[in-house]
């Protein structure tokens, strides 16, 4: 009966965390989501050092070659090496997506929980302005600020993070409704709890599991946007390997190279659905009802 | 003669498997007769298997379930080997439920009348154009007013009682040979409640259907049935009449369930029965009831008794029903100690009160319109002394847990003052107030599921108000903590648990636990045993009077259920529709002159014993909204003495000292008319 | 009920409002104006003023909003920057079109997803239902120019069963749209069928949990009668508002599917117009959409209100 307060704490946890990860490895989807999430992110951080060929390298012997046994994958237009270019085609937007999606889901959660706590008209009025942004394509707000600023990582990183913010809010808002309703939140009221301390301690522990799902879904919105970009020729500029920008390029020889086109639509497309069967195996783990909506 | 059985269960066990591909049985080898035209009640506590017993009789079973052995047959016919049609005749046919919760069993998008013309189209001979007029025969058997508009709500536009009757309608469409009812009382106000059983009763007797009445409280069996099956841990541990197992139950865990029921006439705590049943699979070889059962031997954990007759010709499964038949009756509980009540101090005053839901609407603001009106809660003031518990009763909407909110500061009050220790003015909003006068006063909520944060451990659920009120930290923290486990009777080994990982009972201790670290002078009790079982009841009955006499904490005690604040309460407060009707010790309370909305209430509880009659003198409408003026119960009141109830707000009388009731009827007369009535 | 459908109604006006303002104050305070935007570096002296001259650059914002604003109510949008051409005629077409491929989409769209939710709910972790919810997650996750890249490599690059490419102007009528057409529909009903059919699928597992549904089938009903009288309606009363967003989402997000498939639309105006930084044209999309959005998602909320006896019905018996 030595155990101070915290180590309780942490061991618990640590004890909820285990036996979530257990919970999602458990079903096969959710197994076949992480790996194919922890592969990518592997893939990211290692494929500078494995590649075979330079990235850059254009040749014009090889342009268009199908794949052999030295260019597993092929050549593209330019003769550059397929499979080099695929395996690192993921980095610039995992990095993009990584440092935006915590920020996206962290501000707009603090918005979210404040004005589920408040209430009333102010909230009222505030969702309205949710509801304005939201009502306008991502694809438009996105671009008109990506044509104004170029198309950097500075422009890139804020103008996802804000965009993808806007959700949250409406998600983090519906949590804390529902956990305000709740009588612990009135007990902590009553004995006279700050504010503070009431959404540190007995608020946020109960919307985290719903911010913690939201926060996977908004990962692969924010993939599938930004290789949209790319796609479309706003993101990834080149020579930048980047799985969206080369199916762009390929397209176009898809009639008589198509390998140009689907080692980079394997790979973007496997990445996007581990993410979403992880985040389905963890919202199943976590309890919760992942409510599914148009991807707006 | 076993051919001529209704119902006919043989050996029959349900059971899962859980993940670890281990069976959990539910129900162990049940053996049940029942004959046409019988009632039987199934009483036992939460997770005894009784609901699932009856629906197997319906050849139904929840999701993971399925059976292990035995079988159930209706009419000779093996239920569970019956086709998917041949079950869909027999059920809602020969064989009608009537469910727990009508409110949400029946289909929201269909119409009342649609809804019983269904089961007509399925299960009787009654042609298509006779169907409406039948429909409003039914409808007109189970007593709802007004049946032709009736057909054409939803079941949402209904009240929970009317709702209930529109489900016993449905039940009868099929002019069934059984009924099997789930609980058809449990959430229904006490009057609406007496009402409903009044008519399953006549009905039984009218049309000769048998009936399976499933129900945790044996008040409700004791006045529809003949014959009661007590079930505990899956099993039947005890059959016999009514009168038998109700006056003189032969097995322990009856007698200890029957203990701990409060009783409307005693003004006594009722015998706790501790521990808790074991989980399914948990059963060792030995009695199921062994680690509870203050009376077990040896052999009582090592063999498991069968179920064998008395000379009564009740079934019982118990090694010792012998000694058990020789034992006295139950005997009285424990009177409560009221020597701690100091008249002289008062803790706390109501002055006045009014408490109003209404928020200004868009339209009123633009407008610039004030709302206009009646309030929620109305005319409230209370004194309450050092010590005393005061009992605040009345039915749903009554306006009780509003008021306990707004002595915690959780709802701030139109009008009126709450005054504290006789001179201090507490604020009506929480962040107005003193830490100090924060931590005096403490709020006990009605479902620890609820009032517990399902991510914090014990641990850290009491630290909060130890941080909070005296600023402490890690080894006094944790002192303080076990001190306080011990003294509700979890100890220190609870402190790194989770809200889910303990039972209904432990958690409302802790939820007590967490209100007496705060070492309050008054704590707020809001219905903190009506989610429980009645044996845990009991236990958190008699731990919140060990409470009070060891700490001299005074309490206010919102319940509905006038038994239970009849074993712990000092005095009594009657709301209905958030005005007071009567107030006074309880002993004058429950005893003539009533407040006619007391007599009602007092006449519609149902008391496990087989000759207690119900009195129903009031309808059981539901009144939304209070009257704006006259008298709060003019609408329901049986004793209506004329236009002076509906136009002038009835006058407080003196009947003693301390009782008053608020009546245009003179006490007196009322005495009389209530002496007549009793005779 | 019907002071509800005024809140409704006028909650649905605030956000048009809120939108135009979002829209015309984005416009403002990013760097540059439609001139500068248009003329590029070029933008100097008399050129500069000419061009702020002709389209009432020089006035006040609010002015300005108010100008605009009330112009769009009476369908006026203004004239684009480049050809001078009026908005109103310009978006009409490319708006039609848009219609075209969203209505195809639908109509082939909402009815599957139906069918294949309920059918995957009632076989609830079936073969059936594992196959069509691992299909749906494929299909929703997987972004749109890489399913379009795919058909097109297989149905019109190696089978050559359907063009890859819509050649069709954008002012042709609908019939001449076909076969073209019918690659772009494939590829927004395939995202919108997921999204519906895993909507339905929850909905329905949840209803089938329902107390009322036990006590149907408790009371005799035979199972399919269970199903469609007791079930669906109360299961696909939810699908209408998703429907709805989904509709909206259509309306604005398959603009990269029109890129892809050369399809003349208001996405690919969009881009377009963004591109050539034609910002009186993407002002008027950007309104548009909004207005679309709202009520689509208002005429949801209604049709959820007239068909949920819950709704429709709001006050409880005395």
């Amino acid at each position: 009966m030595l155990t101070t307060f915290q180590s309780v704490t942490k061991n618990h946890l640590q004890d909820r965390l285990f036996k979530v990860l257990r919970d999602v490895m458990s079903s096969p989807s959710g197994a076949i989501g992480v790996s194919l999430v922890f592969f990518h992110l592997v893939l990211a951080v290692i494929s500078p050092f494995i590649v075979p060929f330079d990235y850059r390298e254009i040749s014009s012997l090889l342009m268009l070659q199908g794949p052999s046994f030295e260019h597993w994958f092929g050549n593209d237009h330019l003769g550059r090496d397929i499979f080099s270019r695929t395996l690192l085609g993921g980095r610039e937007a995992i990095l993009i997506t990584g440092i935006a999606t915590p920020i996206a889901v962290i501000w707009g959660s603090f918005i979210g929980i404040f004005f589920g706590l408040v209430g009333g008209r102010i909230d009222e009025f505030a969702m309205r302005i949710v509801d304005a942004f939201l009502s306008l394509p991502w694809i438009l707000k996105m671009l008109v600020l990506i044509v104004t600023f170029g198309t950097g990582m500075g422009v890139l990183i804020p103008t996802l993070a804000f965009f993808y913010g806007i959700p949250v809010i409406r998600i983090a808002r519906a949590a804390t409704h529902d956990v305000v309703a709740r009588d612990f939140i009135s007990a902590a009221k009553a004995r006279g709890h700050g504010r503070i301390a009431i959404i540190r301690h007995e608020l946020l522990p109960n919307v985290l599991d719903t911010l913690m799902v939201e926060g996977a879904m908004r990962w692969s919105w924010m993939l599938l946007a930004f290789s949209s970009l790319s796609f479309l020729g706003f993101g990834a500029s080149p020579p930048t390997p980047d799985w969206g920008l080369m199916i762009a390029d390929a397209r176009g020889f898809m009639s008589f190279a198509p390998w140009g086109v689907l080692a980079p639509v394997v790979f973007l497309s496997s990445l996007i659905i581990g993410i979403n069967l992880t985040a389905d195996a963890l919202a199943k783990a976590l309890g919760i009802d992942r409510i599914q909506k148009a991807p707006v | 003669m076993g051919n001529k059985s209704l119902i006919e269960i043989r050996d029959l066990s349900i059971g899962f498997s859980n993940l670890a591909k281990q069976l959990l049985p539910i129900l162990r080898n049940i053996d049940l007769t029942i004959e046409a035209g019988e009632t039987v009640g199934l009483v036992g506590e939460s997770g005894s298997g009784k609901s699932t017993l009856a629906l197997a009789m319906m050849g139904y079973l929840g999701n993971p379930l399925k059976v292990l052995t035995g079988s159930t047959s209706f009419r000779n016919q093996s239920t569970f080997d019956l086709s998917a049609r041949e079950l869909e005749q027999i059920r809602g046919g020969e064989l009608a439920l009537i469910p727990q919760n009508a409110g949400q069993a029946l289909t929201p998008t269909q119409r009342i009348g649609r809804q019983i013309s269904e089961s007509l189209k399925l299960h009787s001979k009654v042609s298509e154009v006779d169907r409406p007029a039948r429909v409003l025969e039914l409808l007109t058997q189970v007593r709802l007013p007004d049946p032709t508009t009736l057909v054409d709500r939803y079941p949402h536009e209904l009240s929970g009682g009317q709702q209930q009757r529109v489900a016993v309608a449905m039940a009868l469409a099929g002019e069934p040979d059984a009924l099997l009812l789930d609980e058809p009382t449990t959430g229904l106000d006490v009057t609406t409640q007496a009402h409903v059983l009044e008519l399953l009763r006549d009905l039984a007797k009218e049309t000769g259907t048998a009936m399976v009445y499933v129900s945790h409280d044996l008040g409700a069996i004791a006045r529809v049935c003949d014959r009661v099956v007590v079930m505990y841990a899956g099993e039947i541990v005890l059959d016999g009449s009514v009168r038998q197992v109700l006056l003189k139950p032969v097995h322990p865990y009856a007698r200890s369930l029957l203990a701990s029921i409060p009783k409307l006439r005693e003004a006594s705590l009722p015998a706790a029965l501790d521990g808790r049943p074991p989980a399914a699979g948990d059963v060792g070889k030995g009695c199921a009831f062994v680690e509870r059962c203050k009376m077990a031997e040896d052999r009582c954990a090592l063999e498991r008794p069968l179920l064998q007759f008395t000379k009564a010709g009740e079934r019982v499964r118990c090694h010792l029903f012998e000694k058990v038949e020789k034992l006295a009756a139950s005997g009285p509980g424990s009177a409560v100690d009221r020597s701690l009540i100091s008249h002289a101090t008062e803790v706390l005053a109501l002055d006045n009160i009014a408490i109003s839901y209404t928020t200004r609407g868009l339209w009123d603001q633009i407008l610039g319109r004030q709302p206009n009106d009646t309030p929620t809660v109305d005319d409230i003031s209370i004194v309450i002394h050092k010590g005393e518990t005061i009992g605040l009763v009345g039915e749903s909407g009554s306006g009780k847990s509003t008021i306990l909110k707004a002595i915690a500061g959780l709802i701030p009050t139109r009008n009126g003052r709450i005054i504290y220790n006789g001179n201090e003015l507490l604020k009506a909003s929480v962040d107005q107030r003193s830490n100090d006068q924060l931590r005096r006063i403490q709020l006990i909520f009605q479902n620890p599921d609820d009032s517990l944060n399902p991510r914090q451990t014990v641990a850290e659920i009491l630290a909060q108000p130890l941080r909070l009120y005296f600023g402490l930290s890690n080894q006094e923290l944790h002192d303080r903590s076990v001190e306080i486990l011990e003294r509700v009777r979890l100890g220190g080994h609870y402190l790194d648990r989770l809200p889910s990982q303990l039972s209904g009972g432990e958690k409302q201790r802790v939820a007590v636990a967490r209100a007496f670290i705060a070492e309050p002078e008054l704590v707020l009790c809001d219905e903190v045993t009506s989610a429980l079982d009645v044996s845990v009841q009991a236990a958190v009955l008699e731990l919140l009077n060990r409470l009070q006499r060891e700490f001299g904490t005074t309490y206010i005690f919102v319940s509905h259920d006038l038994a239970v604040v009849r074993a712990l309460a000092d005095r009594v407060a009657l709301l209905y529709q958030g005005r007071l009707c009567e107030i006074g010790p309880a002993a004058d309370v429950y005893s003539l002159p009533s407040h006619p909305y007391t007599e009602v209430l007092l006449g519609a509880v149902l008391e496990p014993d087989p000759d207690s009659v119900p009195v129903l003198s009031a309808d059981d409408i539901v009144e939304l909204s209070p009257m704006p003026v006259g008298c709060a119960f003019q609408r329901r009141c049986p004793r209506r003495v004329g236009d002076i109830c509906e136009t002038k707000t009835p006058p407080w009388q003196q009947v003693d000292d301390e009782h008053l009731i608020r009546c245009h009827i003179p006490h007196i007369e009322l005495r009389e008319l209530q002496m007549g009535r009793a005779n | 009920m019907l002071s509800m459908l005024l809140r409704r109604l006028l909650l649905g006006l605030v956000t048009v409002v809120l939108v135009s303002i979002i829209i015309f104050t984005g416009v403002e305070i990013l760097p540059g104006d439609a001139c500068t935007a248009f003329l590029e570096r070029e933008a100097q002296g008399k050129l500069l003023e000419n061009c702020r001259r002709d389209l009432d650059l020089n006035r006040p914002a609010l002015e300005r909003y108010v100008d605009w604003a009330s112009g769009a109510v009476v369908g006026d949008l203004g004239v684009s920057v480049n050809g001078q051409e009026s908005i109103a005629e310009l978006v009409g077409n490319r708006m039609n079109n848009s219609l075209l491929l969203a209505f195809c989409a639908l109509l082939v769209g909402v009815p599957l997803a139906i069918f294949l939710g309920v059918i995957t709910a009632l076989w609830r972790d079936k073969p059936i239902d594992l196959f069509f919810s691992t299909v749906a997650i494929f299909a929703m996750t997987i972004p749109e120019f890489v399913s379009s890249t795919v058909l097109i490599l297989v149905f019109s690059v190696w089978l050559g069963w359907l063009p890859g490419i819509v050649l069709t102007s954008a002012n042709a009528s609908a019939v001449e749209f076909f076969p073209e057409i019918i690659l772009p529909v494939i590829v927004v009903a395939m995202v919108m069928t997921a999204h519906i059919l895993r909507m339905v699928r929850t909905s329905v597992i949840d209803v089938l949990a329902s107390d009322y549904v036990r006590m149907a089938t408790l009371k005799g009903v035979p199972y399919w009668q269970v199903v469609f009288r007791h079930v669906l309606p109360n299961a696909l009363l939810p699908a209408i508002n998703v429907v709805a967003l989904t509709i909206a989402w259509l309306l604005g997000g398959v603009v990269v599917i029109e890129v892809v498939f050369n399809y003349p639309g208001l996405g690919r105006m969009m881009i377009d117009s963004i591109s050539d930084r034609d910002l009186p044209v993407v002002q008027a999309i950007a309104l548009i959409l909004a207005t679309v959005y709202v009520s689509v998602n208002l005429t949801a909320d209604l049709l959820t209100m007239i068909a949920n006896p819950r709704l429709r019905t709001l006050h409880m018996r005395k």
